[in-house]
């Protein structure tokens, strides 16, 4: 034994007693534990195996700064990996077992891992895995060095939730500074929001024990927090400041217990008062890693707070003033305490699975835990994730806030102001902006640092096992930047970010290299300050909260009708219809609109109106076809393209009035085109003479296409005489307006018909009953997708590319003609644009009886290594033409038709024969039947 | 999370923001002769300083395109102008 419970003191409720396990043994604990402060209050003493050497490790530290008590914890159905057990606090049934340790932390059949230390320094893996190919060996070398297992179901319900707030004063830490800032901004009149990690306030007052203000610790603490709320402060506890980011955003992790997302606080502060404390740092001496040997203040801290004193001799090993009063205190709690000099003489932990003695010189003394410090270290993460600059401080040895960022300040230990009286004067002064008093501190440090050449191994990153001589040998490699030293050895990248070992890492830099340590320099403190879960970053942004699809006012309808619903461009739209199979629906479908009429809902498509006076110049310009010579009431297709010149958008566009269009663009670029529409409108012309706006949701469009089409809007009593193909007219239909407009995307007579949303079921009913009673009915958009192809027609993103220009699509009127300037214009005419091998949309039929090419299949040429000449972009079979159909992109293709070409898929090769893009009714007699 | 001020709706998150195009970079007249030097120019050449710099991003929200001014270093936001009062 050597930890053990005290019988009074500390956070705990002595009265309620919870049951858990550790690598399948039993315990009990209490409320106020964390798994940590249970384990130890119940003698154990080996809470985890080093990731590396699979080293036997006690905790280091008690709270965020522990590097080593890593565990898998279950409780009921629910797993968490990589629980630092310093923080993971205590719930009644827990089961928790050590990481990368089988059987168990105390039995580990890797550790005799640690016997090949000698071979496996810093770069070992780097250079001895490098042949063949170090990704060979990753995985089982992952396997071995590695934390905890994944849980692979996953945690139902493990979702953040995410609140949006402000504040005049963000208060970071509610120790004895941070509660006294608070109160004195709150009580003048500030909106202040303290945050505090731990679920209790009172931050190092409980490890110090003395009073405050001539109060206890947990009476001063209730007086605050009382005054802060009275004077309409906020408080959260059990909650990290984890990350600054810019113009003034703080993110703010809300422990919400075990197992359960965490809430994700986007603060966005005024002003922050970093009042985060300090942390002890290691000292550096052979086999400091034992387990027995931990911080000053986590000896105090689990003794203050959870009422456990850590071990019955204890040697205390710190070059601080602060030593004293950890000695009185342990001493009053039972143990005998024996003090020694770091600076004095070389330290050695002697043991094997745990401490056993202290070697000091010469001399040998038991020993059943050793509370070292080199000496605190301000907790500056947030000062610099904020762009705050570090000073060096001789007198503390230590980094210290230096020129603070813009609306942030330090007090107490987080500003090296480590004396309790003096940071609660600070902390006040700061609060309220009034000066603060001549610095001055009874906090003495004798400096001691790591030091070159010592006997034995001497822990630098007890999380990533790196030692003393791997430093050495990264200095001897030239690895001396500390950014350098950081990757080579891995030092201070573990899941405790360096908060332990960079300090002892950099001064050992330091030493080797004779340079001061402020040359040395830190590495880059980023966020977050500590392990976040990464659902923190992902929340609620997820699915249809994060991209919300568009929904027709018809679907109710469609879903009677037996659709099947798919996403096409960002809408739930029909795919198909009825019971059958996939493939024989579509094929239905697609045969359907062809021998009698086709209904199809298609709302999505683009309705953006453009108007005013310089509307007519304005699509003239956007357009790569010309607009300006459009009649109003006639339609025109056309090409939108990129200023580089590549196809972007095609659709249609009527001319209303003379200044008045509406742009019938591809339904899943609506939003694009109309950025783009707003780009050009805001950015170069005059835009109180053109105005864009996108009422796509405002209108439903049924079309009827096929055959019978013209007879279904007879029997709707439409008039259909007077809109001739690629014209428009305006009508009424059940008291409100509809605009019919003859365009085709199939190839056969259609009619686009759109009536304000509201009035869509009206429509579809009287639509959907007339084709019926013609042998029709409605079709998904994989039926249009069939019928489409079969014509030739394009659909932009799938037959073309981020290359395709408009003449590799048979478009070559404007690029010759046009001369008005339209977007793209200039790109049309480079090398590039203009040399012979572009890649051309044609058709592919396949010999015959042959099934249809492989959507993506490549063109490819002859012999050894056969090169890629395009690819096949459309592909299916066509029920009308009773054989395969294909598109596709091919070099030079224009001049190719009835070349026979050689089509590669997944290693198997076919011929296929270049015919024009259209396959179907190549005269067009179909449009205007 | 940076917080631009759009001239239509004050200061808003970043992420509603999109960057639109470096601002003072014009068109060239392309119904006259443009080399494929200058094209290109217009086209790719950026010329991402670093410091105060001047952009055009749009509110995607409200669809205003407007001159930001920000330090693209301490990524302080100078001002921000509407485009149309812009002499540029
Ligand atoms: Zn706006």
């Amino acid at each position: 034994m050597t930890g053990r419970r005290i019988e009074a003191g500390g956070l705990i409720d002595r009265a309620a007693r919870l049951n858990f396990s550790f690598d399948g043994r039993n315990y009990t604990g209490h409320p106020g534990d964390t798994l940590a402060s249970a384990l130890l209050a119940n003698g154990v003493r080996i809470l985890g195996r080093s990731f590396k050497y699979h080293r036997p490790r006690g905790p280091w530290g008690a709270w965020f700064d522990d590097p080593n008590a890593m565990m898998n914890v279950r409780l009921g159905r629910d797993e968490l990996p990589n629980c630092p057990a310093t923080t993971t606090a205590l719930v009644n049934g827990m089961s928790a077992r050590a990481v990368n340790a089988w059987p168990s932390a105390a039995h580990d059949i890797k550790g005799g891992l640690d016997l090949f230390h000698r071979w496996l320094g810093a770069g070992f893996y780097y250079k001895t895995f490098m042949w063949p190919n170090w990704h060979l060996f990753e995985p089982s070398i992952r396997k071995m060095a590695g934390l905890g297992a994944l849980e692979m179901s996953g945690i139902e319900g493990h979702v953040t939730d995410r609140v949006d707030d402000v504040c005049d004063l963000l208060v970071v830490g509610g120790g004895a500074a941070g509660l006294s800032a608070a109160r004195a901004a709150a009580e003048a009149g500030q909106g202040v929001l303290l945050v505090e990690d731990h679920p209790e306030l009172g931050g190092g007052l409980y490890r110090r024990g003395t009073p405050v203000d001539g109060q206890p610790p947990v009476a001063w603490v209730a007086e605050q927090r009382h005054a802060i709320e009275a004077a309409g402060g906020r408080i959260l506890t059990g909650t990290t400041a984890y990350g600054v980011y810019d113009h003034g955003l703080v993110a703010l992790s809300e422990d919400r217990g075990f197992a359960k997302a965490p809430r994700l606080w986007r603060m966005r502060v005024r002003r922050a008062i970093l009042a985060a404390g300090a942390t002890d740092r290691p000292l550096t001496f052979a086999n400091n890693d034992l387990p027995g040997i931990m911080a000053v203040e986590a000896g105090l801290e689990f003794l203050g707070r959870h009422g456990v004193l850590v071990g019955q001799k204890i040697a205390l090993a710190s070059n601080t003033s602060f030593g004293d009063l950890a000695a009185e205190r342990l001493e009053a709690a039972g143990a005998t305490v024996r003090r020694y000099d770091p600076t004095a003489r070389p330290l050695q932990g002697i043991g094997r699975k745990g401490l056993e003695a202290v070697r000091h010189g010469r001399y040998r003394y038991d020993a059943d835990v050793l509370l070292a410090s080199a000496g605190w270290t301000p907790l500056v993460h947030l000062w610099r994730h904020a762009g705050g600059k570090l000073r060096w401080s001789d007198a503390l040895s230590a980094f210290l806030p230096g020129d603070p960022p813009e609306g942030m300040a330090a007090v107490g230990a987080a500003n090296g102001t480590f004396d309790l009286d003096h940071a609660v004067e600070e902390a006040g002064c700061v609060a309220t902006g009034t000066p603060l008093p001549q610095p001055r501190t009874r906090y003495h440090i004798a400096p001691h640092w790591p030091e070159p050449g010592g006997e034995g191994r001497q822990w630098i990153d007890f999380q990533h096992d790196v030692t003393l001589k791997d430093v050495e040998q990264a200095a001897r490699e030239n690895y001396t930047s500390v950014e350098h030293l950081k990757r080579y050895t891995t030092l201070g990248m573990a899941s405790d970010q360096g908060k332990t070992s960079n300090m002892a890492g950099l001064a050992a830099m330091a030493a080797i290299q004779g340079r001061p340590i402020p040359e040395v320099g830190t590495t880059t403190f980023r966020p977050p300050f500590v392990p976040v879960p990464m659902e923190l970053y992902h929340g609620t942004n997820r699915g249809q909260q994060f991209h919300p699809l568009k929904r027709l006012a018809l679907e109710p309808q469609h879903r009677a009708a037996g659709a099947a619903l798919g996403e096409y461009g960002g809408w739930l739209r029909p795919a198909w219809y009825g019971e059958n199979p996939m493939t024989q629906a579509i094929r239905d479908e697609a045969l359907m609109a062809r021998q009698t009429v086709g209904v199809l809902d298609a709302s999505p498509l683009g309705k953006i109106e453009v108007m005013g006076p310089d509307a007519e110049a304005f699509v003239n310009f956007i357009y790569y076809n010309t607009i300006r010579t459009l009649k109003p009431g006639r339609i025109r297709y056309g090409l939108m393209l990129t200023e580089g010149g590549v196809v972007y958008d095609d659709g249609v566009i009527a001319r209303v009035a003379a200044d008045h269009f509406v742009i019938s663009c591809s339904s899943s670029h609506v939003d694009g085109v109309t950025a783009l529409l707003e780009s050009w409108r805001q950015d170069g012309n005059d835009p109180d003479r053109i105005f864009v706006h996108d009422c796509t949701a405002h209108w439903a469009t049924i079309t009827v296409t096929g055959p019978e089409a013209r007879r279904v809007m007879r029997a709707l009593d439409l008039p259909v005489q007077d809109v001739p193909h690629m014209s428009f007219c305006d009508a009424i239909f059940a008291g409100r307006p509809l605009r019919i407009a003859r365009v085709s995307f199939t190839g056969d007579t259609s009619y686009e018909m759109s009536v304000p949303t509201g009035s869509a079921l009206a429509l579809w009913q009287a639509v959907k009953e007339a084709a019926e009673g013609r042998g029709g009915g409605p079709i998904g958009v994989e039926a249009l997708s069939v019928l489409r192809a079969e014509k030739g027609y394009i659909m932009v993103g799938k037959d073309t590319d981020g290359e395709t220009m408009p003449h590799d699509l048979g478009f070559t009127g404007p690029r010759e003609k046009k001369k008005a300037a339209f977007v793209g214009d200039r790109s049309l005419h480079t090398a590039t644009a203009n040399a012979s091998d572009r890649r051309q949309l044609v058709g592919l039929a396949v010999e015959e009886g042959a099934p249809a090419l492989p959507t993506g299949a490549h063109i490819v040429t002859g012999g050894e290594r056969p090169a890629s000449q395009g690819y096949v972009t459309s592909s299916y079979d066509s029920p009308i033409l009773g054989r395969p159909i294909a598109m596709a992109l091919i070099a030079g293709g224009h001049a190719r038709l009835g070349e026979e070409v050689t089509i590669w898929h997944m290693d198997e090769t076919r011929s296929a024969t270049i015919t024009a893009a259209c396959a179907f009714d190549r005269q067009g007699a179909r449009l205007d039947a | 999370m940076q917080l631009f001020p759009c001239p239509f709706c004050g200061d808003r998150d970043e992420r509603e923001f999109h960057f639109a195009a470096e601002a003072g970079k014009s068109r060239p007249d392309t119904t006259g002769a443009v080399s494929d030097a200058e094209w290109a120019t217009y086209l790719y050449a950026q010329r991402n300083d670093k410091g105060p710099v001047r952009e055009v991003w749009v509110h995607l929200t409200c669809a205003e395109l407007f001159v930001l001014e920000r330090d693209s270093v301490t990524m302080a936001v100078l001002r921000a102008t509407p485009l149309r009062q812009d002499p540029a």
